[in-house]
Parts: structure tokens; C-alpha cells; sequence
């Protein structure tokens, strides 16, 4: 039997005993969701590369190892060690999940009223959650081994609804902290009313040198006119996995804005699905990778446009290092309906070491004749000249290299309008680059 | 304080300098002349410490130390400042950065105090006017989408605020138009100081009309093949480089015997 499939049996086993834990295992319905993704992870396994979205990411490594669902109760990090890894934080509203589950010693709920409900997944399951069951639904078509496992392993996430015309005035900031050993599986939902707006941060931590899997899924529903900006922060463990997906639902005028940052994880992957269920509706996927050492870092991005009139852009930029790979692959299919649609689509990545791969995919398929439409893709060194022209002004090397990676990931934190949230990027990236450096790697 | 010796360098395993020997004093003006492809940039280039060039032999001491030890920076805060013939286009690097980044990176390296953003600006302003460049250039970045003209002139600009002991100009008066020609040698003349020295790398007699060099040599196939005044750039001009291949090959003559 393959790795995979040996996953897939440890899994089973594991929900065969877990299963009197979980959550929601009095509404029927998630009780058969989870047999039905139990089901799909059965018989599919983890994906292999022999799976065409996984040709470049091999999760083989990640099957091997006999990760432990997160059980109530199970280890968490001494507070000292948590309060560290929330540095630095946004100030805000704050959920805190260790190894997927509410923390609410470290939290701070955004107040309640104005139409804003923010509550753990675990307490609105708790509470019957019949309104949240079609946003809880299998993916319609395709879902992976990984969704699968995230279906069966779900119990709790952030659940943030808001009514028609409600706005969350602060960022709310999600922070996932993984543990030693431990698969985590949260599942948060995003249920965005007509004409409200939001900023969700989702932030992913663990502590040096841990081993885990996250495996997380974030399910986004955007009534007509929503806006809702949205980051999503990977700095993992170097050493820990992390699997996560995005689901995007946009009705008519609805606004989605993202920046995706993946700076941790040995091996990494985001999957961000949009599909446009109304006209003109507009959706901006930003995105930024740095990996060194023998880091993976893969961008899965699939945008449909059915209907007519939507926008939809996607722009990541990465640097990579010493031995990492990165993978960008972005699809947008413009239907034959999906008259005057703007699409772009732009990667460009950066290479620090002779030994740093990427393999960038942009697919535009256009099926609809009146629509303006871009991609491309570039995979390039430092410029040598321009590391020579500034040295000659008498900037040193390490700073002459700083500005030119500065300027390359520039344009990306200029798409950053949360002066906070960007001035800690820029720490963390810096700091991530630096020590790159120092190790000469 | 810059001296040459039977410096010889090669690129790829070709030799382009075949034994250069140079001595620039405090306050001089040497100008570099020679037909297309006789290694003046390949001298420029090396001086400044462009690692693709290979130095295969001779010693080049700048203020008594060994400038082919230092690293392309380190000559920088030492001094010397290479005006490139073909200045690079550097995205998303600002030009007030890269100056403020080479300023503080020269007088750290002297033991001095960084300026503060006040004095530093009024500084880059200052020297702003002197090459006439609006003042919107500092924002833009390094070189990006501005004229060839354009580009040496905020060449100068950065020697200006650099204040280097050595400027070494590589065809700064190419592609200017006459009056940015003259607004450029008056820049340079006015930089000029006795501790001041510059190599004027030029195709054209009419740039040494604005910045009279002390001595004039021509270059042509990686040797300086003819030293003497000011004269000899006029001699040039009337003359071609013609009559020079005679001089090589005496020269070539000598290097034999
Ligand atoms: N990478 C390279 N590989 C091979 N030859 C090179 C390389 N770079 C420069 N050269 C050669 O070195 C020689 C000297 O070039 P250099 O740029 O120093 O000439 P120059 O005197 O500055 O010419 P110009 O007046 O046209 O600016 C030329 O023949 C050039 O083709
Ligand atoms: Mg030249």
C-alpha cells in the first residue's frame, strides 16, 4: 500500500476513536459530512503527483508521518511560549485556536452588536449550527484528500457572520498556533451579508523548530456588495507542514481583496478557489513567498468566471533560496457568458541561489470573445549590474542586496493598506531574509 | 595618489588591458581618449572593481594602499567614483535611497556622524542645482525610464553629493545635448579642488574645452600608446586615430624587444 493510502488508514483509525469527541455529532448532517469525506479519503488517498493540481507539490513526506488529530485537552504550549509566538500583534480583536481549538484565555472577541456575530465554530456547532450547514457543505466538484481530512477533523475555526449592511470596524486577527506532533484541522466560515465589510487577518504560528500539520480551510461567502479584505499570514515552524484552502463565494458587486504571505512551513500549500455567482463582481488575490533551505511553497489558484463583468487579478511575487522550491500555478477560466471580463494574472519570482527552483503555471483560458485579459510570468537572478552599481556608490554587498529584494517585494506590501500589519510583515520578512544571510545559505 | 603599473586585465579569458601605466596627482585632470573598443571602459571598470574583469598582473596603489585589494564599496568610501558610461536602471530603488544609502554607508566608513534628514536633504537640493534636475527626480527610481542625457546628469548628481577624491567620468558627454554638456562640465568644474583629482574618459575635444585636462593619453588596444597636453585631444580631433596605428606598432615593437 502507498504512503498515501497508509494515511488514509491511520486517519480512519484515528476517527474511530476521536469520533465521540467531535462536535456535531448530534446534528446527523455533519456526522454524515464527515463519513462522506471519510469516504472521498478512502478511496482518493492524499494527492500524489500523480494527481495534475499536485504534479510539483509531493506530500509523500507528509503522508509518512502518522500525524495525531488535536483532541480536546490535548498538550498545549505553556503560556509564556504561546504569548511569544502572538507577537507581534495587531492590537485588536483577537481568537486565538492552539492546535485548532478556541483559546479563549488569550482572545479578545471583537464586541458584539451592530450586526457582527464572531464566534468559535465549536460553540455555533454546539448550538445546532443548521444555518451554517450549506456553508459547511462538500466543496461542489473537486475537494482533495486534504479537504477530506479537513471535513472529517473539523471542530472549530472562527465563524464570523454578518448581517446585511454590518461592518467589523477593527481587523479581526485569527491566529492558528500548531503543536508538536499534532494534525490540526481548522475551519473557519466567513458569512458576509449584503453591503457589510470586514478585515480578517488569518495568521499562522507554531514554535521553532515544531513539527505538525496544519491543515486548515476557510470557507468565504460574500452576499451582493460585500466587501471583505483578507490576509492570510504562513509563518510556521521551518520544520512543520501546512496545508490550507480558500473558498470563495462572491455574489453580485461584492468585493474580495487578498495578500497571502507564506514565509514558514517545509512544505506549503494555498489553494484559493473563486467562483463569481453574480455579475461584476471583483476579486484581487496578492500574494508574497520566501523560502530558503529546503523549504516548498506551492500557490493554487483557480478562478472561474461564468458570468459577465467581473474582475478578477491575481499578483504574487517570491523569493526563494538556498535549495526551496516554489510553485505558482494560476488558473482563471473565462467562460463563453462571461462577456467584458478583466482578468490578469502576474508572477514574478526571484532566485538567490543556484539551486532554488520554481515552476510557475499561469493558464488563462478564454472562452468569451469582448473581455481584456493578462498574464505572465518571470523567474529571475539579482541583476548582477545593478548589485555593481550600487556597490560602486559604496553601499555594501548584504545592503545592496537588502534594497534590491526590497524593491522586488515592494509593489506587493504597497498592496498592504494596514500600516500595522504591514510594518510587521516587513519585520518579519526581513528577519526571515536576514537570517538567511547570516547562514550564507 | 592613484598609481598604475603595467596593469594588465582580461575578460573571459581575452585580454583587453595590455599593461597600463598611469600616475594621476592630487588635483589633476587626465583625459582618456582612443578609438571604440580599446579597453577605456575595461580601465574605468576595473579601477571601480568590477569583479567580471579578470587582473592578470601589474599593481594599481591608490594613497599608498593596494586599491585591486579593496572591494568595489570600499574604493567608494575611499574615494573613487565611477561615473558608468552606461548608468543602470535600478526598479524600486529610489534615488534619494540609494544616494542616502551611499552617503551614510561613506561616512560611517570615515568614523563621521550620518546626517539627519534635514541636512541630508538640503544637501541633495543643493547639489540638485547644480546639474539643473528638477527636483521630482529624487523620487523616481535609480535611472528608471529617464533620457540618456538625463542619466548623466544624475550621474554627476551623485558624484556631487559624494564629493570623491577620484571622479572617474566614462563619456559623460555622450548623448548629452549642448547646453546639458555645458551644465555638466560646469558641475564638474565646479567640484574641482586641489585634493580633486579626474580621469575623463571622452571621445570629443569639445568636453576638455569646458574641463581642461592637464594630460591627455590615448588608449588603443589596452595600452596607452601616446601621452602629452591638452594639445593632443586638438590633434586628435584633426587628425583621427589613423596615424596612431603607427605609434602601436612601435609600441608593439618594444613590448618585443
Ligand atoms: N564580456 C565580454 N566578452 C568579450 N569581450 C568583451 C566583453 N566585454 C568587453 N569586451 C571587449 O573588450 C574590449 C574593450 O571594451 P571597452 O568597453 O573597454 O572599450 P571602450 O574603449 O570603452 O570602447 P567605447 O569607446 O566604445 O566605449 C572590446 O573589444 C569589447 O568587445
Ligand atoms: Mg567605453
Amino acid at each position: 500500500m502507498t504512503a498515501t493510502g497508509n494515511a488514509a488508514i491511520h486517519y480512519l483509525e484515528q476517527f474511530r476513536e476521536q469520533r465521540p469527541e467531535l462536535p456535531g455529532r448530534e446534528p446527523a448532517w455533519l456526522d454524515g459530512l464527515r463519513r462522506e469525506a471519510l469516504e472521498h479519503l478512502a478511496t482518493a488517498g492524499l494527492p500524489t503527483p500523480r494527481d495534475e493540481a499536485w504534479k510539483y507539490t509531493n506530500v509523500s513526506s507528509i503522508a509518512a508521518q502518522a500525524f495525531t488529530p488535536a483532541a480536546p485537552g490535548a498538550a498545549v504550549p505553556d503560556r509564556a511560549l504561546l504569548e511569544s509566538l502572538l507577537e507581534p500583534g495587531l492590537g485588536g480583536p483577537r481568537l486565538v485556536f492552539v492546535n485548532g481549538r478556541y483559546l479563549p484565555e488569550l482572545s479578545s472577541p471583537p464586541a458584539l452588536g451592530g450586526g457582527v456575530r464572531v464566534r468559535p465554530l465549536a460553540a455555533a456547532l454546539a448550538e445546532g449550527g443548521e444555518s451554517l450547514r450549506p456553508h459547511l457543505a462538500w466543496p461542489p466538484g473537486d475537494g482533495s484528500g486534504f479537504t477530506a481530512l479537513n471535513t472529517a477533523f473539523m471542530a472549530d475555526g472562527a465563524c464570523i457572520e454578518l448581517a446585511p449592511g454590518a461592518r467589523l470596524e477593527e481587523p479581526l486577527h485569527l491566529v492558528f498556533v500548531g503543536g508538536e506532533d499534532v494534525l490540526a484541522s481548522p475551519r473557519n466560515l466567513i458569512i458576509a451579508g449584503a453591503e457589510s465589510s470586514a478585515t480578517v487577518v488569518e495568521e499562522y504560528v507554531g514554535p521553532e523548530g515544531g513539527r505538525y500539520l496544519t491543515n486548515t480551510h476557510t470557507r468565504i461567502s460574500l452576499e451582493e456588495k460585500a466587501q471583505l479584505v483578507h490576509y492570510r499570514l504562513n509563518r510556521e515552524s521551518l520544520r512543520a507542514f501546512h496545508m490550507g484552502e480558500l473558498r470563495i463565494r462572491q455574489a453580485a458587486g461584492s468585493r474580495f481583496v487578498s495578500t497571502a504571505v507564506a514565509l514558514g512551513g517545509l512544505i506549503s500549500r494555498t489553494e484559493v478557489r473563486v467562483d463569481f455567482s453574480g455579475e461584476g463582481a471583483e476579486t484581487r488575490l496578492n500574494g508574497l513567498y520566501v523560502a530558503s533551505g529546503r523549504q516548498h511553497t506551492d500557490h493554487h489558484l483557480h478562478i472561474d468566471h461564468r458570468l459577465p463583468g467581473c474582475t478578477s487579478e491575481q499578483f504574487f511575487k517570491g523569493v526563494l533560496d538556498g535549495a526551496a522550491r516554489g510553485v505558482f500555478s494560476g488558473r482563471v477560466v473565462v467562460h463563453p457568458d462571461a462577456q467584458h471580463t478583466d482578468a490578469r494574472q502576474s508572477n514574478k519570482s526571484l532566485l538567490l541561489s543556484r539551486n532554488a527552483e520554481m515552476d510557475a503555471r499561469p493558464q488563462l483560458e478564454i472562452y468569451a470573445d469582448d473581455v481584456k485579459c493578462a498574464h505572465g510570468a518571470t523567474v529571475g537572478q539579482l541583476d548582477g549590474d545593478a548589485l555593481f552599481y550600487l556597490r560602486a556608490r559604496g553601499v555594501g554587498e548584504a545592503e545592496a542586496r537588502h534594497l534590491l529584494i526590497h524593491a522586488f517585494v515592494g509593489d506587493v506590501l504597497d498592496r498592504i493598506p494596514l500600516p500595522p500589519l504591514r510594518q510587521a510583515l516587513e519585520r518579519l520578512l526581513w528577519a526571515r531574509l536576514d537570517r538567511r544571510e547570516a547562514a550564507g545559505a | 595618489m592613484l598609481t598604475i603599473k603595467n596593469l594588465t586585465a582580461s575578460i573571459n579569458d581575452k585580454p583587453i588591458l595590455r599593461g597600463i601605466d598611469l600616475e594621476v596627482r592630487p588635483g589633476e585632470v587626465h583625459a582618456i581618449m582612443g578609438p571604440n573598443g580599446s579597453g577605456k571602459s575595461t580601465l574605468a571598470n576595473v579601477l571601480a572593481g568590477r569583479e567580471d574583469y579578470a587582473v592578470t598582473g601589474g599593481e594599481v596603489s591608490w594613497q599608498g594602499r593596494d586599491l585591486l585589494a579593496l572591494a568595489p564599496e570600499e574604493r567608494a568610501r575611499e574615494g573613487i567614483f565611477l561615473a558608468f558610461q552606461y548608468p543602470v536602471e535600478i526598479p524600486g530603488v529610489s534615488n534619494v535611497n540609494l544616494l542616502k544609502a551611499a552617503l551614510n554607508a561613506k561616512l560611517k566608513h570615515l568614523g563621521r556622524e550620518e546626517l539627519d534628514a534635514y541636512d541630508f536633504l538640503a544637501l541633495v537640493k543643493e547639489r540638485m542645482k547644480l546639474v539643473q534636475m528638477p527636483e521630482d527626480f529624487l523620487y523616481r527610481a535609480v535611472n528608471e525610464g529617464f533620457s540618456g542625457g538625463e542619466k548623466k546628469r544624475n550621474e554627476v548628481l551623485q558624484m556631487a553629493v559624494l564629493e570623491p577624491l577620484l571622479g572617474i567620468l566614462d563619456e559623460t558627454d555622450s548623448g548629452l545635448d549642448i547646453d546639458a554638456l555645458k551644465i555638466v562640465a560646469d558641475g564638474v568644474n565646479a567640484l574641482r579642488a586641489p585634493d580633486r583629482s579626474f580621469v575623463v574618459v571622452t571621445h570629443y575635444q569639445r568636453l576638455l574645452d569646458y574641463i581642461v585636462p592637464d594630460h591627455v593619453h590615448v588608449l588603443a588596444h589596452g595600452r596607452i600608446v601616446k601621452s602629452g597636453g591638452k594639445e593632443l585631444a586638438l590633434d586628435l580631433e584633426r587628425r583621427g586615430y589613423g596615424w596612431i596605428a603607427e605609434l602601436e606598432r612601435g609600441a608593439g615593437d618594444d613590448a618585443r624587444a
